[in-house]
């Protein structure tokens, strides 16, 4: 093994930071695609416009421009907000707007307009006749989706979410400028501070290039198992 | 300057000459970083990706374990490992070289360059693998030798297919490029850092510099759609 000067333990907590964040932004922007999904596919024109506002304005802007956006830009709403509390209330309430969950609420929301599209293609792939006949049955709206829709959807969905996670697992890294301690963060001081930045950012490429594969072979593995219903080309 | 301009700028504080033209600046840095890495990019990605779809191993293998790395990690270690060890590589500082990478810029140039090679050189093998395989038969049929073949149906067939995705890496690399500002560089989002820190103003500076962003993503949208349809020019429904 390397020896890492005793970054060792301070290395491993960042690529757990890393992990959660990564896990939390998912979770996120899957939720946020769904939504978006829904409301670009819905007949209400408001609905529609507000989802391709989203995805049009987050595709235009570099994914740093709108995590320092929301870091400093949301310290300072909750100092204002904090401010008229205080002077409308005489109640003092103070939050730090700290570098993981703006790191989560950026990435979840980038990511969101991505899943937004990916979402949208694979709602669109499910034939109209199953949901015609799903309806015919008395299922209701929600039951339609959950039994009908979804199984059959997260066939399609699942390459382009795939890539995706692959990009926003990247993606978690710049979180580290805006101070958050992840792994990145750990090197990049240790790097500094022993003037040996090969010894330290080649093991952190390393971790991110093994969560890389990993997610490869898994999300590999995922694709075989929701497309076992379906006679294969080739 | 114009009157009308000083006129409209009179009313902040914050948008005023000097800031202006340092924005002005940044743009110039970020449109210099992100043209230069995407020619050299994809003259580095043209023969890599041919040498990817060979069926020899010692060819096709490191060019697939370059694109393999340089895809499964995030830029910003590339960036990081190549502005801080270019430094620490022993005896550098003697040669000419040191004249050169000195400076924040091409230390930044030369990872946007190899990260972005790395991802067109995957994009030209799909291309070149999903030729149709009349199409080389049909030039081995004329008598055709690879290198004829290659220049004259494989490449321009490819480029077809290809430019779509690529249009994609382009505008990737150019919301990559902001991190350019993370190594001293006073690119658009270095501007736009210093000009926050300056004011303590996030949502001037950083909306500002986001609508810039927003407008340089549509004209490259604009321009690759054009060249698309261009290309596809053969395969539009003849209109009357």
């Amino acid at each position: 093994m390397i020896d890492l000067k005793g970054y060792g333990p301070a290395l491993l907590d960042g690529a757990i930071v890393t992990i959660e964040l990564a896990f939390l932004s998912l979770a996120l922007s899957l939720a946020l695609g769904l939504i978006g999904a829904s409301a670009k596919l819905s007949n209400s024109r408001i609905a529609v416009g507000i989802a391709t506002t989203y995805t049009t304005l987050i595709r235009g802007v570099p994914d740093l421009v709108m995590m320092l956006l929301f870091y400093y830009g949301g310290q300072v709403l909750v100092n204002k907000l904090s401010d008229a509390i205080y002077n409308a209330y005489g109640y003092d309430f103070f939050f730090q707007f700290d570098p993981f969950i703006s790191g989560v609420v950026t990435i979840g929301l980038i990511f969101g307009a991505y899943m937004t599209e990916t979402f949208r293609g694979a709602f669109l792939s499910v034939e109209n006749g199953q949901i015609e006949a799903a309806r015919a049955y008395g299922f209701s709206r929600m039951h339609t989706f959950r039994r009908i829709i979804l199984p059959q959807m997260l066939r399609h969905a699942l390459p382009g979410l795939g890539n995706n996670w692959q990009v926003l697992l990247k993606t978690t890294a710049l979180v580290s400028i805006i101070g958050l301690t992840d792994m990145v963060r750990v090197a990049e001081e240790a790097a500094k501070a022993e003037r040996m930045p090969f010894h330290f950012f080649i093991p952190v490429a390393f971790v991110y290039l093994s969560l890389t594969a990993c997610s490869e072979l898994f999300i590999r593995w995922l694709n075989k198992r929701a497309n076992v219903g379906v006679v294969q080309e080739s | 300057m114009p009157e009308f301009l000083n006129e409209l700028l009179s009313g902040n504080e914050i948008f005023i000459g000097s800031t202006i033209m340092e924005y002005w600046g940044g743009l110039v840095t970020t449109v210099q970083l992100v043209f230069l890495s995407l020619v050299l990019g994809l003259l580095l990605a043209l023969p890599l990706a041919i040498m990817r779809t060979s069926r020899n191993p010692l060819i096709n293998a490191p060019v697939w374990l370059y694109t393999y790395v340089f895809r499964g990690t995030p830029l910003l270690i590339q960036l990081y490992i190549i502005y801080y060890g270019i430094a620490q590589i022993e005896g550098i500082q003697q040669t000419f070289w040191w004249d050169i990478f000195r400076e924040a810029f091409y230390p930044a140039l030369l990872a946007f360059t190899l990260n972005t090679a790395a991802y067109t050189t995957e994009i030209i093998r799909g291309a070149i693998v999903a030729t149709p395989n009349g199409e080389i038969e049909a030039a081995k049929a004329y008598g055709m030798n690879w290198a004829l073949r290659m220049r004259r149906i494989i490449l321009p067939s490819a480029a077809r297919r290809a430019v779509q995705a690529y249009s994609n890496e382009v505008i990737f690399m150019l919301h990559a490029s902001a991190i350019a500002s993370v190594v001293t560089l006073v690119d658009l989002t270095g501007a736009a850092r210093n000009i926050y820190s300056r004011f303590y103003a996030p949502f001037d500076a950083f909306i500002f510099v986001a609508l810039i962003y927003m407008a340089l993503t549509f004209i490259l949208v604009f321009a690759f759609r054009k060249l698309e349809q261009h290309l596809l020019r053969h395969q539009q429904p003849v209109s009357s």
